[in-house]
C-alpha cells in the first residue's frame, strides 16, 4: 500500500534526476540559440527568450564539408565493418573452427589497446603507405574501434540462431557462403542495424585518428570542424554550439532507432518468415 | 558478456571422432570423414582469414612500430630518409627522469580511480533507483543513455563552455549562492576537478545500463524472502543486493578502468592537459609528445604510450580472467 502511494514520488524524483543529468544538453541548444552579444552576459540566459538561428546559418555556411566528410567516414567505416565482422562471426558462432577460441581472446585484447597508440603506430604506417591524410586512411583507422565489437556482437547474435536453420539450408545443397548470404544473414539483420548504428557513432565522433592521420588533409571530419573553431574564435560560442547541436543529431537519431532494434529478438524473423 | 560466446565444442568434435571410428571400419571412409572434416575447417577459415589478416595488420603490426619506435631516435629526418637509430631504453629513461612522469603517473590514478569511484556508486544508486517499477522509469532510463552516445568532442566543449570562468553557468549558479568565481579550467588546483565532472558525466549511462541489467538477474524471491523477514530497504540493499551484484560489478569496475585510463579527447578539448602539468595524464602527455606541439617528439611519446598499454593490459587481464570464471559457473 505504501509503495502505490509513494508511486509518483518516485516519478517525480526521477524527471528531476534525469533533468540534472541532461542539464548540459539543454544549455548546448540554448546558447546554440543566444544572441552573440548576450552571451557574455552575467547571469547568462536561461531560457532563449529572444533566439536567433544565426549559428546554424553559420553551420550551414561554414561546416557543410565538414559534416559530409564525417558522414563518408561514418558510412566507409561501416561498410569495411560489416564486410570484415559478420562473416568472421557467422564462422566463429556457426563453423566451429579450430582456434576459434584464440580469435575471440585476440579481439578482446584489441579493444583495450588506447588509441593514442594505435594513432602513433597508424602515422608511420600510412605515411610510409602514403594514405596519410586521406579519406580512406581514416576510414581504416576507425574501423579499428568497430571491428572487435561488431565480431563479438554478431557471434552472440549469429550463436542464438537455432541450428535446424543451418541443416535446412544444408539439406537444400545450400554451400556455406550462401547459408551465410541467404539464411543467417536476413535473421541477423537486427544485429546488423545495431552494429551499423554504433559504428556509424564511432566514426562520425572519432577525433584522435581524425587530428593524428588526417591532421593535415583537405577533408577534415565534423569534430576537427569544431575543434578548429574552438581554438579559432573563442568568441563564437553560439556557432560552436549549433556545429554541436548537429554534431549530435546522429546520436538522437541513435538512441531513437536502436532502441527498438536491440530489444527485438534474434529468432523472431526466423520464425516469421 | 560477449565472451561468454567463446566457441565451446571441441569436446563434441571429439565425440563424434569417437563415435565415427566405431561405426566406419573401412579405412576408406574414414579417410573421406577426415577429409569432410578438413574442408568444414578450410571453409570456416575462408571466413575468418579477412578479420585475422586485419588483426595481423591493423593491431598487430602498429603495436611493433610503436615498440620499435620507442627504441629508436626518430626525429624529422626520418621522416625522409627512413633513418632512426636504435638507442635501446634511453627514451624511457628520458620519460621517467622527465619532470612530467611523476605529475602525469599520478594524474593517471586520481583521474582514474575519482572517475570509477564516482561513476560506479552513481551508477549504482540510478539502477537501483530505476529498478523500482513506477511510470515513466523506462523512458527517464532511455534518456540517461544520451551523454553516453554525444560525441566526446561535443560534451568536452559543452562542460568547457559552462565551466567557463567569466561566463560559464556553473560560475553563476555559484555566485548566485555566494561563492566567488572558481577558475575552473585554468587554475592548476580545478583543472583536474573539471575533467573529473566532465568524465564521470559521461561514465554515468554506461555504469548504470549494466547495473541495471546485473540487477534484473538477481531472481525475484530473494527479495520476497528478506520482505516477509522484515528487512528494511537499507538492510535488503546491503546484505542482498550489493553481494549479488558483486561479480557484476567487477566487471564493470574493470571495464571503467580500461576505458578511463584511454580517455583523451575530453582532457585534450578542455584543458591540454594544463595548466602546465595540472591535467596530464600518460594519454595526455603521450599525445603532447606526439602531435601537440610544433615538432614532433614521436620516439618519446611512443614510451609513454607503451607504459599506458602495460597499466591496460595488467587491468584487462584481470578482467578477462574474472569474465571467464563468471562464464563458467
Amino acid at each position: 500500500m505504501t509503495r502505490r502511494r509513494l508511486t509518483p514520488v518516485y516519478t517525480v524524483l526521477g524527471i528531476v534526476i534525469t533533468a540534472i543529468m541532461l542539464f548540459p544538453l539543454y544549455w548546448m541548444i540554448n546558447v546554440s540559440l543566444t544572441q552573440p552579444t548576450d552571451l557574455r552576459r552575467d547571469p547568462p540566459n536561461l531560457f532563449p527568450i529572444n533566439p536567433t538561428f544565426d549559428g546554424y546559418t553559420k553551420v550551414i555556411s561554414e561546416q557543410l564539408p565538414y559534416l559530409g566528410t564525417s558522414l563518408i567516414v561514418g558510412l566507409g567505416t561501416v561498410a569495411l565493418t560489416l564486410a570484415l565482422s559478420a562473416p568472421a562471426a557467422f564462422a566463429l558462432a556457426k563453423l566451429r573452427p579450430v582456434g576459434g577460441t584464440a580469435v575471440n581472446f585476440v579481439l578482446l585484447i584489441a579493444q583495450m589497446i588506447p588509441g593514442i597508440i594505435m594513432a602513433m603506430g597508424f602515422y608511420l604506417i600510412f605515411n610510409n603507405w602514403g594514405i596519410l591524410n586521406t579519406i580512406p586512411g581514416l576510414i581504416l583507422a576507425d574501423s579499428t574501434l568497430a571491428v572487435p565489437f561488431g565480431v563479438l556482437i554478431f557471434t552472440a547474435f549469429m550463436a542464438g540462431i537455432p541450428d535446424e536453420l543451418m541443416s535446412a539450408a544444408k539439406i537444400d545443397g545450400a554451400s556455406a557462403f550462401r547459408t551465410f548470404r541467404s539464411v543467417i544473414l536476413p535473421v541477423s539483420r537486427n544485429s546488423v542495424v545495431t552494429v551499423s548504428l554504433f559504428t556509424f557513432l564511432w566514426g562520425w565522433s572519432d577525433f584522435i585518428f581524425a587530428s593524428t592521420v588526417n591532421r593535415g588533409g583537405d577533408l577534415q571530419p565534423i569534430t576537427i570542424g569544431i575543434y578548429r573553431y574552438i581554438g579559432n574564435n573563442t568568441q563564437d560560442w553560439n556557432a560552436i554550439m549549433a556545429t554541436a547541436v548537429v554534431a549530435s543529431i546522429p546520436a538522437a537519431v541513435l538512441l531513437v532507432v536502436a532502441q527498438r532494434y536491440v530489444a527485438a529478438g534474434v529468432t523472431a524473423g526466423a520464425v516469421k518468415d | 558478456m560477449a565472451a561468454t560466446q567463446v566457441t565451446p565444442p571441441v569436446t563434441t568434435r571429439d565425440r563424434t571422432t569417437g563415435a565415427a571410428s566405431i561405426i566406419d571400419v573401412a579405412p576408406a571412409a574414414g579417410r573421406s570423414k577426415n577429409r569432410q572434416r578438413l574442408r568444414a575447417q578450410l571453409t570456416a577459415w575462408a571466413f575468418i582469414a579477412p578479420v585475422v589478416i586485419y588483426l595481423a595488420i591493423f593491431y598487430a603490426y602498429p603495436l611493433y612500430r610503436n615498440l620499435d619506435l620507442s627504441f629508436r631516435e626518430y626525429t624529422l629526418r626520418s621522416f625522409i630518409d627512413g633513418s632512426a637509430p636504435f638507442v635501446w631504453f634511453q627514451n624511457y629513461v628520458d620519460v621517467i627522469g622527465s619532470s612530467t612522469f611523476v605529475p602525469a603517473l599520478v594524474n593517471t590514478a586520481v583521474f582514474t580511480g575519482v572517475s570509477i569511484a564516482f561513476q560506479f556508486s552513481i551508477g549504482l544508486a540510478l539502477a537501483v533507483f530505476f529498478f523500482r517499477r513506477f511510470p515513466l522509469a523506462a523512458t527517464l532510463r532511455a534518456l540517461f543513455l544520451v551523454p553516453w552516445l554525444l560525441p566526446l568532442l561535443v560534451s568536452a566543449s559543452v562542460w568547457a563552455w559552462m565551466l567557463n570562468s567569466e561566463s560559464g553557468i556553473i560560475n553563476s549558479f555559484l555566485s548566485a549562492v555566494g561563492i566567488d568565481q572558481i577558475n575552473w579550467l585554468t587554475s592548476p588546483q580545478w583543472a583536474m576537478v573539471s575533467v573529473l565532472l566532465a568524465n564521470i558525466w559521461i561514465g554515468i549511462p554506461f555504469n548504470l545500463v549494466i547495473l541495471y541489467s546485473g540487477l534484473q538477474s538477481i531472481p525475484g524471491d530473494v527479495y520476497e524472502a528478506a520482505s516477509l523477514d522484515g528487512a528494511t530497504g537499507w538492510q535488503t540493499f546491503w546484505r542482498i543486493t550489493f553481494p549479488l551484484l558483486r561479480p557484476v560489478s567487477a566487471i564493470t569496475i574493470l571495464l571503467g578502468l580500461v576505458y578511463t585510463l584511454k580517455v583523451f579527447d575530453i582532457i585534450w578539448i578542455m584543458t591540454k592537459g594544463g595548466p602546465v602539468d595540472a591535467s596530464t595524464t600518460l594519454a595526455i602527455w603521450s599525445y603532447r609528445l606526439g602531435f601537440g606541439g610544433q615538432s614532433p617528439e614521436l620516439s618519446p611519446a611512443a614510451a609513454v604510450g607503451n607504459l599506458l598499454i602495460v597499466l591496460a593490459f595488467v587491468f584487462g587481464f584481470i578482467y578477462i580472467r574474472l569474465q571467464r570464471r563468471m562464464a563458467r559457473s
